[in-house]
């Protein structure tokens, strides 16, 4: 707080007593003011001040930088979920932005500090990704940084094929079920008397035998035993890689882990912000003279084009929406139950759990459950939901429905895995040649081919020896492999149907 | 203050402009150098590099939206067959439009392409230019609102709808009431400059090549207002016979005939010698063409109209060929062998709309 000019700690001081009184729950907040350049920095750097060198970033900030200076779009707020909470203002906002900005970040940082998807990553994120720079650094300067960058590249291509739900969930138990075993291959020993048993099964042969059947067990168990969301772990144990290549796809990993469950709430952790920043603005800390300020900023975040899904505005409606209905006792099966509209609209039962209810959900929901379990066909119709899709013939995008389920379901689609396809590692031993097997879980959409294979490149790179992808092209099921050379599409579509 | 992100930007940079890690060039989607142009909107591209990963394929998703509309309302284009744009998974994400001014644009493009200034010759009427605080505009800072203005404004506006009260004459300003001190430069022409286009409209050049020249057309004209006040453009087609046109007609007339490229460059030095008089004129000709003359003959009477008529008079003579299924481009070829090293003439090859970029660094490279 100290390189806070006073006014703006006063003011600091002030929206932090009016958040906790409304019962929200954070880490202590530490805000820096910045101009537009090194804001512009910190978010290009994902909201930290240090980051491994990478051109990616560069990009981030020229976009930035661009979309700033011709006045496209400005950076309000910036904020890591770390313990401390470090959060940024832009030097040159007016007063009642940076009212708004400090509000809204106290709503995520209480988000960030109680949502459970939050709760596994590491809150001392910022000491590591300044070690993880000073690492790829360190490599860069001894590998060379054209030899760096292009595998820090590589890695970058497969950041997002991690499981996300792995903090939570052992995937690999330990292996305690030797005695429930399956039973062994048992070994062939001929007939004979008990005197001549030795002559005729030499234990020298048996024993050979029975080496080799165990050598034939082991070579038959998967590997991996059961398919595995997490490639880059697998790839991180066991690809043959240098020391400081297999630190940078750990790092690439790590972050990618503290960074999904972002990904995972962007709906509910920008609603959440905007819903408090709106209720502590127009209640407690707003002026007279401010207020029109406010309402044009506060509509600029929530607008947005006609016919874009915006996802402030819908977290927000969503959070005021159920509020509303367990303020009102619109939940349950008697409501659900009920078919007479006239009642339905004038439903009341006083029950006021709105509040804890919406403090509930933020505890507990990832946008996946948030929309599963409370996007109501009232609310799609109210709010005018619709989904749209790529008509070939006109060559454009157009509303296809408004069929509440349809719209549910869709959403749902692009939310899970955040819109990504689910990729697994089959097999680490495939053709018994050491080739990696990946299969494509096939959901109705194909993936982008040229940049599927290209990533396949990538992967071989890493992994070595041929590497494999199971996967949809063209509406036919496909096998394509690349063995460090060339490609190859193999049609299996009979083994796969 | 030298930011710790500047090293990452430059690297950016770089790769952008294809110096280094060339194996990342086809992964940055440039959009097209202009997008769009209405009254003043421009939309300019961000260059963005997406490395690959497993990701849906475009189209096949679609969204969820929200807001009005029946169902089969359009939205948005979406991605072109075989088109060069990055499709986003919205409808017309990948597009930024920008309210620019010419200018600024072009000091945009001389940084990204690092075009040299051009030096002008013949420094006949110079003139300073001056910028004073005397206009008012309907675009500025807040503190350079003018209260008075803005004020006369609202109540212009309220009275005229109705909502004034005389009893209770509460003003609220809108956007729209709202007036800015704004300077006004007095700027004289400091040296003339004319560009005079020339086009084949016969029947190989379709719709893409046309498309082409008008985009490249469009960066040439901006760079080179930048430089000059008061730019002349003349423009003149050309098929088996030459004529001049109206910038509309220009662009948009489409004829059937075969190519006679000398009838075109006839007639450009006719238009130098009676309304430029070199001295005192800053003369660019560019001609573009699929490359096909109708003879080898006339190909050596276009070498000598230009070594004769064309060259000594102008600053530049840029000769843009757009590749074309019918084109034999052996023009290109012929005018490379005769004069490729004379620094007045600039050649080059544009096969697709990708090629502007580097064809128009080729032009206006060189500084002149």
């Amino acid at each position: 707080m100290a390189n806070l000019p006073k006014n703006l700690q006063e003011l600091q001081e002030e929206i932090e007593g009016h958040a906790r009184s409304f019962g929200l729950d954070f880490f202590p907040v530490i805000f820096e003011l910045l101009d537009y350049r090194g804001l512009n920095q910190v978010a290009a750097f994902g909201g930290f001040p240090t980051r491994y060198p990478h051109w990616r970033f560069g990009m981030e900030y020229e976009y930035l930088q661009k979309s700033y200076s011709y006045g496209l779009s400005k950076i309000y707020e910036m904020v890591i979920n770390n313990d401390p909470c470090y959060a940024y203002l832009l030097e040159c906002n007016q007063i009642v932005d940076q009212k708004l900005v400090m509000a809204h970040v106290y709503a995520h940082c209480d988000f960030f500090k109680n949502n459970l998807a939050f709760s596994k990553t590491n809150r001392k994120m910022m000491d590591v990704m300044a070690n993880h720079a000073t690492r790829i650094r360190r490599y860069m300067d001894s590998h060379g940084v054209e030899a760096a960058e292009n595998f820090v590249d590589g890695c970058l291509s497969l950041e997002n094929l991690i499981d996300p739900h792995s903090p939570f969930i052992v995937r690999e138990r330990a292996r305690d079920r030797e005695g429930a075993e399956d039973e062994k291959p048992a070994i062939r020993r001929m007939k004979s008397k008990s005197y001549m048993n030795d002559f005729i099964n030499p234990p020298e042969f048996i024993e050979a035998h029975r080496k080799k059947l165990e050598e034939e067990a082991r070579r038959k168990k998967r590997f991996p035993e059961t398919p595995q969301r997490d490639v880059l772990k697998f790839l991180i144990e066991h690809s043959p890689l240098e020391n400081w290549q297999r630190d940078v796809l750990s790092i690439v990993r790590e972050e990618a882990y503290y960074f999904a469950p972002q990904a995972q709430t962007k709906i509910m952790n920008e609603g959440w912000a905007t819903y408090w920043h709106s209720k502590l603005m127009t209640e407690k800390v707003l002026t007279d003279a401010e207020i029109i300020d406010y309402a044009d900023h506060h509509s600029g975040t929530l607008g947005g084009r006609s016919g874009r899904l915006n996802p402030y505005k819908l977290g927000v409606e969503l959070y005021r929406n159920i509020e509303e209905r367990w303020n009102k006792g619109r939940f349950g099966k008697e409501f659900d139950d009920c078919e007479d509209l006239v009642e339905r609209a004038r439903w009341d039962r006083r029950t006021g759990l709105g509040r804890e209810k919406i403090f509930e959900v933020r505890r507990h929901c990832t946008d996946v459950t948030f929309i599963d379990n409370y996007l109501t066909e009232d609310f799609c119709r109210e709010h005018k939901l619709f989904i749209y899709d790529f008509n070939p013939k006109t060559g454009m995008y157009q509303i296809s429905d408004r069929d509440f389920r349809k719209v549910k379901q869709r959403l749902l689609f692009q939310l899970t895995n955040f819109g990504q396809p689910f990729i697994y590692v089959v097999d680490g031993n495939f053709r018994n040649k050491g080739e990696l097997l990946l299969q494509h879980k096939f959901e109705g959409a194909e993936l982008k081919h040229d940049y599927a294979r290209d990533t396949l490149r990538n992967i071989q790179r890493i992994w070595g020896r041929p590497v494999n992808l199971e996967t949809q092209v063209d509406e036919k099921a496909r096998r394509i492999s690349f063995d460090g050379e060339e490609f190859e599409a193999k049609d299996i579509s009979d083994k796969v149907a | 203050m030298i930011l710790r992100i500047e090293q990452d930007h430059n690297r950016f940079k770089q790769i952008i402009r294809g110096r280094i890690k060339k194996e990342l060039k086809k992964y940055i989607s440039s959009g097209e150098l202009i997008g769009r142009r209405g009254k003043d909107y421009i939309s300019i591209p961000l260059p963005q590099i997406r490395i690959p990963q497993f990701i849906y394929g475009p189209k096949q998703t679609g969204g969820v939206g929200q807001g009005e509309g029946a169902i089969g309302t359009v939205l948005g284009a979406g991605e072109v067959e075989g088109g060069k744009r990055e499709a986003g998974n919205q409808p017309g994400e990948h597009l930024l439009e920008v309210d620019l001014s010419l200018d600024e644009l072009a000091e945009m493009l001389g940084e990204e392409l690092e075009l040299p200034e051009i030096r002008p010759k013949g420094r006949k009427n110079i003139m300073s230019a001056k910028d004073r605080y005397t206009g008012i505009s309907r675009y500025g800072p807040e503190t350079l609102r003018h209260f008075k203005r803005t004020y006369k404004e609202t109540l212009k506006r309220s009275i005229s709808t109705g909502t004034y009260r005389s009893d209770h004459p509460v003003l609220i300003p809108i956007r729209a009431d709202k007036r800015y001190r704004s300077w006004k430069s007095a700027v004289m022409p400091q040296a003339n400059a004319v560009i005079i286009y020339m086009m084949d409209v016969s029947g190989s050049m379709g719709e893409e090549q046309k498309e082409i020249v008008r985009i490249e057309s469009f960066w040439i004209d901006t760079w080179l207002r930048h430089h000059y006040k008061g730019v002349e453009i003349r423009y003149i087609i050309h098929d088996a016979e030459a004529r001049e046109v109206d910038r509309d007609t220009f662009y948009h007339t489409r004829e059937s005939g075969g190519t006679v490229i000398s009838a075109a460059y006839r007639l450009c030095s006719r238009i130098m010698e009676t309304d430029y008089p070199p001295e005192e004129w800053n003369i660019y000709c560019l001609h573009f063409s699929d490359g096909d003359n109708w003879s080898q003959g006339d190909t050596e009477e276009c070498i000598t109209l230009l070594k004769s008529q064309v060259l000594p008079r102008v600053n530049l003579f840029c000769y843009g060929q757009v590749e074309s299924p019918y084109g034999t481009g052996q023009f290109l070829v012929d005018l490379k062998e005769a004069c490729a090293d004379d620094e007045r003439i600039a050649l080059s090859k544009i096969e697709n709309k990708d090629g502007i970029y580097q064809s128009i660094k080729e032009f206006l490279g060189r500084g002149r």
